[in-house]
């Protein structure tokens, strides 16, 4: 163990960790604004009750996902300074443009937002929601752009040992980055319309429960399921699509990390995919690498010998089971969410006949929907896997090792502390985030008809002030 | 202006902004207990910051990110080089961005108690740190690293005790501007020691005939610290805000003006730099970027411009 290994894990597990709430921030953050809009054009009251449901869940993780993303753009540079001198003209502009045009919006709109509720007119106020979730999508594209151009470096030229950037529109649509915008960004909006989805669940289950359930109003959470089926069934479309666009670019710009993924070892005409060991299904992977089912896949083995050939003599294989696996996960587990919310749609299609019972969620299903937690996160997480650890032993691919962009004049102690108190505060702070959420979720939304008392409360009076005030403010 | 000129005075902007707008953020996080005497009073304090700490705090992550594009070698010394202190200060960081914006929506007083203690310790770890490490960074030694980091932490505080006086009413604006006074009592001397130790020697042997603009910077910092006080002292709140955000901008200026050429020893900023081509197309998306950026957040500012009182969401409810 050195320091090289610890650097390494060190940002497996931040950025791991930060990657638990930034699709949430994106996917849930819509939900959100949609509600809003909803409550805003219809004027019904459970859509603002909906709003500053999802809105408080929205916050608690929207705040996680801040933080921890300023340990992102710090540790470049504390773990990772070789690497740092060598890509910042061209790795550095987007990280800059992401905090310029993207963290800026974001920060200052979510602020007017939490407090704005009754400073702003209301249409101005719902576009705040708007502008903040669209500064959260912009961060996406440009940090997506950078990390694409660590994978297929773009529009650049090596001078004295540095990268230096020719051409910032070509690093800004490099292909790797347009299939994998849409492919996280879509995966985003899994996990949000996933998380909505088993909330939800439980708070029909909860109804359920309640022996006066069939003598309420009509549950407010069909519209919510319903909204969320289909942002998950349209969102995984997207990711599905995308990425099949990614496994073909793999194919040209890092053939090593599709070999790995798909365990082959010798460059083979006409490649089978093999969704288990054991089970083959004849030259899929050359069709879905190139749509050509006789085209020639390459091997990890052989790839092995060229790269040595061409780069002097290395391992250059990557972790093969941890990508052969997280593979697989990522699209079982994508995949099950996705299907889980067709059947969602089916299941809650609107029937001739009106409101009758037929309508209601069936139990078997709400609680089916609880797996849409952590089922796309889960697929998300292994996606990430597979796709920075398939790049191992690159951090630029073709151009810069992992082993020598590590910060020379940092020491194993230096590491190792950092690594110790940021798994520790993270630990921490993500079993806090689980309980705040599980209460505020157990909590359920505002009663829909405030019980406001006319007498204005007195000083002492702070619980009952709390309850009454239904705005997301301190 | 030549390119790398332009951008190491545009990052210096962008970190003096931080300076002035998180100084006074930390201050009322590191105030807070001691300012308000319940959880209305709490939550007066903290409403004064609620709304924008979070856009002040991208002034950093923008700093840092101009820094990394058109400055990769800076970027990466200064943060491998002072990466314990670094550390802290993420640490920090988190913990005084979950603690603000959480204790709003957790259920129980002892977990609100946990989420002000985040916020007390996550804003002074940063405030002092911050100092101390651009002091070490010019004058490498431990002494000045206290001298700096105590000037930066007093200097929040009496920042963030006169944003408090400014934006709130009612007792709670009276204990702000005594804690004015007192936190000036350290911040006065500490700066006298501090700010005329800013060596401006490299920028001499440069021959940067603007060398001697350093100390009158330092010293229109010190004038301006003293006018705060005296401002605050006769109720001019306004007043008393806007030169203790200068101090703290003039003060910066001046330390940053005395890291040109070289903003870590033996690296100077043309060495350091991005390629002309990536410091040309930044120039100009920041050029188009940045005063929307300034009009949004000062449009944030204005619209939360109302001094706060305590209780402020009940009398909303009425």
């Amino acid at each position: 163990m050195d320091a090289l290994d610890l650097a390494r894990w060190q940002f497996g597990v931040t950025t791991v960790y930060h990657f638990l709430f930034v699709p949430l921030t994106i996917g849930l953050g819509v939900f959100v604004a949609g509600l809003q809009t909803a409550w805003h054009r219809t004027g019904k009251e459970h859509y603002l009750r909906l709003t500053k449901f999802f809105g408080k869940i929205f916050l608690i993780n929207f705040a996680m996902g801040v933080v921890t993303g300023i340990v992102q753009e710090f540790q470049f540079g504390m773990n990772w300074s070789e690497y740092s001198i060598f890509v910042g003209d061209v790795f550095g502009a987007p990280l800059a443009l992401e905090a310029l045009l993207a963290f800026f919006l974001e920060s200052t709109f979510i602020g007017l937002w939490i407090f704005g509720w009754d400073k702003l007119p209301k249409r101005v106020h719902l576009a705040t929601i708007w502008i903040a979730v669209i500064g959260s999508t912009v961060s996406a594209y440009f940090i997506l752009a950078a990390n694409a151009w660590m994978k297929h470096p773009v529009g650049y030229e090596v001078i004295d040992g540095k990268a230096r950037m020719t051409d910032l529109w070509a690093v800004l649509t490099n292909s790797a980055a347009l299939a994998q915008v849409p492919h996280v960004v879509g995966a985003a909006f899994v996990v949000g319309g996933g998380f909505v989805l088993a909330v939800c669940g439980h708070q029909v289950l909860k109804e359920r429960r309640t022996a006066t359930a069939r003598r309420n109003p009509p549950s407010i959470w069909r519209t919510p399921i319903r909204a969320a089926l289909a942002m998950t069934a349209i969102a995984g479309a997207v990711v599905a699509v995308s990425g099949d666009m990614s496994a073909k670019l793999l194919y040209e710009q890092q053939p090593m990390k599709l070999a790995a993924a798909e365990g082959l070892t010798h460059d083979t005409a006409g490649a089978a995919f093999s969704p288990v060991p054991g089970v083959e299904i004849p030259k899929l992977l050359s069709f879905l690498s190139t749509n050509d089912p006789n085209a020639v896949v390459q091997g990890t083995t052989d790839i092995q010998t060229r790269f040595t050939e061409q780069f002097g003599p290395a391992d250059y294989l990557p972790n093969l089971p941890v990508v052969f696996w997280s593979f697989r996960v990522m699209i079982v587990f994508g995949m099950a969410t996705v299907g889980l919310s067709i059947l969602g749609l089916w299941l809650t299609r609107r029937r001739r006949g009106g409101n009758h019972p037929q309508q209601e969620i069936p139990a078997w299903f709400a609680r089916a929907a609880l797996l849409a937690l952590p089922l796309p996160t889960i697929a998300m997480i292994s996606g990430w896997l597979l796709s920075e650890i398939g790049r191992q032993p690159w951090t630029v691919q073709g151009e810069l090792l992992t082993a020598a962009s590590v910060s020379p004049g940092v020491s194993l102690t230096e590491v190792a502390i950092s690594l110790a108190v940021f798994t520790l505060v993270y630990g921490v702070f993500a079993v806090a985030e689980a309980v705040l959420i599980i209460r505020h979720v157990k909590a359920g939304p505002e009663p829909a008809v405030p019980a406001a008392p006319l007498i204005p409360p007195s000083r002492d009076d702070q619980a009952a002030d709390v309850r009454l005030q239904p705005t997301l403010m301190y | 202006m030549e390119l790398t000129t332009f951008w190491f005075v545009l990052i210096a902007f962008l970190w003096i902004g931080y300076f002035v707008l998180e100084g006074f953020d930390f201050g009322v996080g590191m105030l807070a207990p001691a300012l308000a005497r319940n959880e209305a009073e709490r939550k007066q304090v903290l409403g004064t910051i609620g709304p924008v700490w979070d856009g002040n705090e991208v002034w950093l992550i923008t700093a840092v990110g101009a820094m990394f594009a058109a400055f990769p070698a800076w970027y990466a010394g200064l943060l491998s080089e002072f990466y314990l202190p670094i550390t802290l200060i993420l640490v920090g960081l988190i913990v005084r961005g979950v603690g603000l914006e959480w204790r709003g929506k957790v259920q129980h007083a002892s977990d609100r108690a946990w989420c002000d203690l985040s916020v007390l310790v996550g804003s002074a770890l940063p405030a002092f740190l911050w100092g101390a490490v651009f002091a070490d960074l010019l004058r490498n030694s431990a002494l000045a690293a206290l001298v700096g980091g105590v000037l930066s932490l007093s200097l929040c505080v009496l920042h963030g005790a006169v944003f408090v006086a400014l934006k709130t009413s009612g007792p709670v604006r009276s204990r702000a501007r005594r804690a004015a006074v007192i936190a000036a009592a350290v911040a006065l001397p500490a700066a006298v020691v501090a700010l005329p130790n800013i060596p401006v020697t490299d920028a001499v042997a440069a021959g940067w005939s603007a060398a001697p603009w350093l100390w009158a910077g330092a010293l229109a910092s010190m004038a301006a610290l003293a006018s705060g006080i005296a401002l605050t002292w006769r109720g001019r709140d306004g007043w008393a805000f806007a030169a203790t955000a200068s101090s703290i901008a003039l003060g910066g200026a001046a330390l940053f003006g005395a890291l040109w050429p070289a903003p870590l020893p033996g690296l100077t900023v043309a060495e350091a730099a991005s390629g002309p081509y990536t410091l040309g197309m930044l120039t100009w998306i920041g050029l188009i970027a940045l005063p929307f950026v300034l009009g949004y957040q000062a449009w944030s500012y204005w619209v939360f411009r109302k001094r706060l009182v305590a209780e402020v969401s009940v009398a909303k409810v009425s």
